[in-house]
């Protein structure tokens, strides 16, 4: 053991917690309190039910105000869970926080080791590693930084459109950044909404013009984020606008350019309608699009192309808003918090080729039947199939792209709900025969069990199987030029085969293509399915292991709308809650110098992502600014002589563990 | 490139059209191919019915037969054009790797008989090496009567693709389409080119066997196909030999050609008909085509 | 007491076999039965479901619940064809083709599968063949195939056995290896021992 004298006689106490079972069922506790105790400098070892109740932080504390023990080892859980309560404790004996060191003997012994004697020995070897390593500790304080109260709300869908709307209302500065030209998300392309019918539309865009005339709110639509640095409170963000061609705040989406277009009629596919409607290269996205702004397709624009148009948009254009040289720029803004809304993809039904979407055109995705029963879709809120008749016969795929190992395991929640409403929609406008195939229906929510009663008895065809395949091979005369569907009628024990005019795919949620892209830019998880990772899935579901970076709607996993506008809810209030407190306590974990050691060599200096450190000439040593520091530890990895150090993580702290679990063994 | 080449006992049977023109094809095209010396049955269905692990040693001889073959390459390349052998040797050289136990157990098998295996073999069909080694551009230069106006329906059946897609789509495979597309025919697209024929049920429940290869032969006749181009020899069987019975089951009157992808080739690169077993089909596929021209 | 003959729709726990599901279960894999979710997608790919007496799928859920006479005595593991549809295609990765093999093999070494039914005489006449020969010789495999369970049916087949005999497709040789001995070395060892992965296969 080192020397401690200077500590004025070390005494330290050990609490080993059962945890319930879940410690004590694979780990004898006695026996590691009995082991404790004869550690060098261990004045008390004790056993506790659960560590971490009121009764048991209060071991701690009356043992200090008792003189008994001047630092403190905590062996229970992970420091994820409680290394907060415990030095909360310490300090509430009387102690500096930091004289505290948790040894995890749940999530690394108990949990994960089968064999009992093992689990025992491996929480003796962590509790004598804690013990050696607390003995060195120093006092430390925490800073306070003060909290920037602008919100940064990524994606400006349902999701982010409420998160935004509930912090403008509560008087924060938000700037809501979006992708797409517009606002709205998946929610503006639906039709009705499950399970009350009422129109998507209807309760959506009164929320959309509520963001563009919000004063405390900035609207950026088509840009993206494009660097994220910074910490809790104090990040700083840089955004890509890409050029709409059109000067935003001159164009009052009179559409007279769309209008006058070369292209006299609309050609290219209309990303909104799902392709499924035309636009010009000129467009507006849709008619209650926000902000209310056209925008003009490099890709498709002859003038933009070429250089060789007769730019007659420019010519009608009074207001002289629209600007073919207009090029990307990049906006630099300070946030304090971040709620990434970015929310789901649709699962591509081409890569189930068995059920032929891609190759027989009257089989559609869900969100493409959205926009054919959709008033203002392409057809006007007519369903018609692609030769222009009304079909007589639907059927309804369920789970295309959900709990299949071949594509993605998970139920996407929302497809049982939504393929009921379609065929409730179906039925409604056309009068056809519709067919649900699904593998359970999952109607868990307020108003959906009635729902699916509403259906059964509108007189909609549930037959409970998987769909096998897809295709126009006839066997009778009936099934000729029908698209017939093949599963077995689980309920009956028969395969079926069932001529229809229409499919429609229900397809599975997806996180979007760039996820991952976009969880490094924040430095967030992702599950292993790609969905961002909250902090906790039951009592911090809208947190991240980022402080100040909260999570809203899809992009944390499939949701429907009411689920998506609680949890938007639920990331402004955390998001207020820190904003409010107007500071956050940094870990005093910064880097230091000793200056004795520094040989000058510049090694550190261009790696401080911070700028923290600096050269004193005179003295020919490396300065460290500890205000600056983040506490990174990339100058600590890279100093060959060892000057740089770390709080919370020095050399010999580490060493002392390490010692701790190698002496025991 | 040299490979070595496992006929199966179907070649040197009811399949003897299929290895006499695949012989003849990959003589003119240059591929060679050295039969591996005492190979043995594979086992195909039956043999897993009865017994596994019995299954797996059987096979397993022919392996560790072929790699004998190795002489210092990296690996060697074995050509199974029989689908059931396809997989079945391609399901044996797995499991070895992936179930260390039975990978042992037939390892230890194999060298009480002198023989021995390392896994250095690759178990392949002769589509794939015409697509992926050889090349469709040289095959095309090799065309000397085109199959012009000829309408292919492309049979894949089983086993080629399933469970195992190791060389093309197993929903919509397309080698053997793009195959008679170089040779100048032109292709129908149809959602039965992977379904099952019934394999050895033509043989043991006639009543449903036979009406699965009668559904397969009907759709491409249904769909304006002159033949039907297959790559395994119980599909030929099931879908030519049993047309007669078909016939009279189904009151139809089929004589409808069905040949091997083989054969077609030999055809289009103009071929003797004679070294392509053509004198072995119960249609001749001649009668059916717009020109008579094969 | 009158008895009732007919359908009988009530199953006594005692009736079940609880280690069926084990037995079965026990290839490369087979623990991913225990994933199935009954959604049929098996029988709707499978070509020959509509002429088995169970579809796949409710030989699935009966191996689980330990039906085991119903299953071994069940058409449905001898129609599978090995066409594998419905493995490709299972959403939870149950090798079913595999699964069918072993419900075969059990039904073979319990002697409960469907006489006269000619699938397991074929596997069985092909087996020995394989077993003396090393090759099968297809002729012989038929002939015997007939012989055992439909003679009658025979003459059936004789126009067309003739003409693939003057085209010179079947013959009446008998195939065989040169080193028979080297191969029964090789399956006797097969014999030996009982492999873990594969404990209700020998």
């Amino acid at each position: 053991m080192p020397e401690n004298k200077s500590n004025g006689g070390l005494k330290i106490g050990v609490y080993v917690c059962d945890c319930g079972i879940n410690i004590a069922s694979k780990v004898n506790v006695a026996e590691v309190v009995e082991f404790a105790k004869n550690l060098p400098d261990v004045t008390v070892a004790k056993e506790y039910k659960f560590m971490c109740s009121d009764p048991g932080q209060d071991l701690i504390k009356q043992d200090i105000k008792d003189g008994k023990i001047n630092r403190v080892v905590v062996a229970s859980c992970s420091p994820l869970m409680h290394e907060n309560t415990f030095r909360r404790a310490t300090s509430e004996g009387g102690l500096n926080q930091y004289y505290f060191q948790m040894a995890n003997i749940r999530e690394h012994v108990s949990w994960v080791t089968a064999d009992k004697a093992a689990a025992t020995e491996k929480a003796k070897a962590l509790v004598a590693a804690a013990v050696r390593r607390v003995a060195i500790h120093q006092p430390l304080e925490r800073t306070r930084v003060p909290v920037n109260s602008t919100v940064l709300v990524v994606g400006g869908g349902i999701a982010g459109i409420h998160a935004a709307l509930t912090l403008a209302d509560a008087g924060k500065k938000v700037y809501l950044v979006e992708r797409e030209p517009t606002i709205g998300g998946h929610m503006a392309q639906f039709d009705k909404t499950f399970p009350t019918l009422d129109c998507a539309a209807c309760i959506l865009t009164p929320k959309m013009s509520a963001v563009r005339s919000h004063p405390n709110i900035t609207l950026w639509t088509y840009s993206e984020i494009a660097e994220v640095s910074g910490f809790v409170g104090n990040f700083k963000v840089k955004v890509k606008r890409k050029p709409r061609y059109v000067i935003e705040e001159l164009c009052v989406g009179c559409n007279l350019c769309v209008e006058a277009c070369v292209f006299k009629k609309p050609a290219f596919p209309n990303a909104f309608d799902e392709g499924l409607g035309k636009r010009k290269p000129i467009y507006m996205p849709f008619p209650q699009a926000t902000p209310s702004v056209v925008l003009i397709d490099p890709n498709t624009c002859s003038e933009l192309k070429t250089g060789k148009c007769k730019k007659l948009c420019a010519s009608v254009c009074e207001r002289n808003a629209i600007d073919f040289t207009q090029k990307e720029e990049f906006k630099e803004i300070d946030v304090g918090a971040i709620i990434l809304a970015t929310g789901y993809k649709a699962f591509d039904g081409k890569r189930i080729p068995r059920y032929g979407y891609g190759k027989y055109p009257n089989v559609y995705s869900s969100l493409e039947v959205e926009r054919l029963v959709n008033a203002s879709g392409p057809t006007g809120g007519e369903l018609v199939l692609k030769n222009g008749q009304k079909p007589k016969s639907v059927g309804i795929v369920h789970c295309v792209g959900s709990r299949d190992e071949n594509t993605n395991k998970y139920c996407s929640r929302v497809c049982c709900m939504y393929s009921l409403k379609l065929a409730h929609l179906i039925k409604e406008r056309t009068g056809a025969e519709v067919y649900n195939f699904y593998i359970d229906i999952r109607t868990p929510g307020k108003g959906y069990e009635e729902f699916y009663d509403k259906l059964l008895h509108e007189g909609v065809h549930f037959i409970r199987g998987r769909v096998a395949e897809i295709n126009d091979w006839a066997m009778t005369p009936d099934e000729q030029g029908k698209l017939i569907i093949r599963a077995e009628d689980t309920l009956v024990g028969m395969v079926r085969r069932i001529p229809v005019d229409m499919v429609v795919l229900a397809n599975g949620l997806e996180p979007q293509e760039d996820a991952e892209e976009v969880r490094r830019k924040f430095n967030i998880s992702c599950s292993s399915e790609g969905w961002f990772l909250e902090r906790h899935p039951k009592l911090a579901p809208v947190s991240t292991f980022t402080d100040g970076i909260f999570l809203a709607g899809a992009c944390q996993g499939p949701k429907d709308i009411p689920d998506t506008v609680a949890q938007a809810g639920a990331a402004s209030a955390e998001a207020m809650a820190l904003i409010d407190k107007g500071y956050v306590e940094l870990e005093p974990n910064t880097a230091y110098i000793r200056d004795e050691l520094c040989s000058g060599c510049h090694t550190c200096i261009p790696l401080c992502p911070y700028n923290a450190i600096s050269f004193n000439h005179e003295k020919k040593i490396a300065v460290l600014n500890g205000a600056l520091c983040k506490g990174c530890g990339t100058c600590v990895a890279a100093c060959p002589s060892g000057a740089l150090q770390q709080n919370l993580f020095t050399d010999e702290q580490i060493f002392q563990e390490i010692k701790g679990v190698m002496s025991y063994v | 490139m040299s490979y070595t080449y496992f006929p199966g006992c179907s070649l040197k049977g009811l399949g003897k059209a299929y290895e006499e023109s695949l012989l003849s094809v990959f003589d003119k095209l240059g591929i060679e191919m050295t039969e591996i010396e005492d190979w043995n049955c594979c086992g195909a269905t039956s043999y897993n019915s009865m017994d596994e692990m019995k299954a797996f040693g059987l096979s397993a001889r022919n392996l560790a037969l072929a790699e004998k073959y190795l002489q210092g390459a990296e690996s060697v390349d074995i050509i199974a054009p029989c689908a059931a052998c396809y997989l079945v040797l391609n399901k044996t050289s797995r499991y070895l790797k992936e179930y260390p136990e039975i990978g042992k157990q037939v390892h230890d098998a194999l060298s009480e008989a002198g023989l021995s295996y390392a896994g250095l073999t690759n178990v392949r069909h002769p589509l794939d090496i015409l697509q992926n080694d050889f090349g469709l551009d040289k095959i095309k230069a090799h065309v000397k009567q085109p199959l012009k106006g000829l309408k292919v329906a492309c049979y894949y059946g089983c086993q080629i693709v399933r469970p195992y897609s190791t060389f093309d789509n197993q929903a919509n495979p397309m080698v053997m389409d793009n195959l008679m597309k170089a040779l100048g025919a032109e292709v129908i697209d149809w959602p039965l080119k992977t379904r099952c024929c019934g394999g050895s049920l033509t043989g043991t429940v006639q009543e449903v066997g036979v009406r699965l290869s009668y559904i397969i032969v009907k759709e491409a006749q249904k769909r304006g196909a002159d033949v039907v181009a297959t790559a395994c020899p119980l599909c030929q069987f099931n879908l030519e030999c049993y047309q007669d019975k078909m016939s009279g089951w189904y009151k139809d009157n089929l004589k409808f050609p069905v040949a091997y992808f083989t054969q077609l080739m030999g055809m289009a690169f103009g071929i003797d008909h004679k070294k392509l077993g053509m004198h072995r089909l119960f249609v001749p596929p001649k009668a059916a085509t717009p020109e008579g021209r094969i | 007491m009158p008895e009732w003959h007919g359908w009988q729709k009530l199953k006594y726990e005692a009736e079940l076999d609880p280690k069926f599901a084990d037995e079965i279960t026990a290839i490369p894999g087979g623990e991913k039965l225990a994933n199935c979710i009954q959604c049929g997608t098996c029988s709707g790919m499978c070509p020959l479901s509509t002429y088995m007496d169970y579809t796949p799928r409710q030989i699935v859920a009966m191996v689980r619940a330990g039906f085991k006479g119903e299953v071994l005595s069940s058409y449905t593991s001898w129609l599978c064809a090995s066409c594998y549809a419905c493995t490709v295609e299972c959403p939870k990765g149950i090798k079913i083709t595999d699964i069918m093999y072993s419900i075969k093999r059990r039904a073979i070494q319990e002697k409960v599968y469907p006489k006269k039914f000619p699938i397991p005489v074929l596997a069985k006449e092909f087996f020995g063949n394989v077993l003396r020969n090393g090759r099968s010789t297809e002729m012989l495999v038929v002939i015997k195939l007939y012989l055992k369970t439909a003679p009658l049916s025979m003459i059936n087949q004789a126009i067309m056995g003739m003409k693939l005999f003057f085209q010179g497709r079947i013959g009446l040789k008998m195939e065989s290896i040169k080193r028979k001995k080297e191969l029964q070395t090789v399956l006797n060892a097969m014999d030996k021992e009982a492999v873990s992965t594969g404990k209700g296969t020998l």
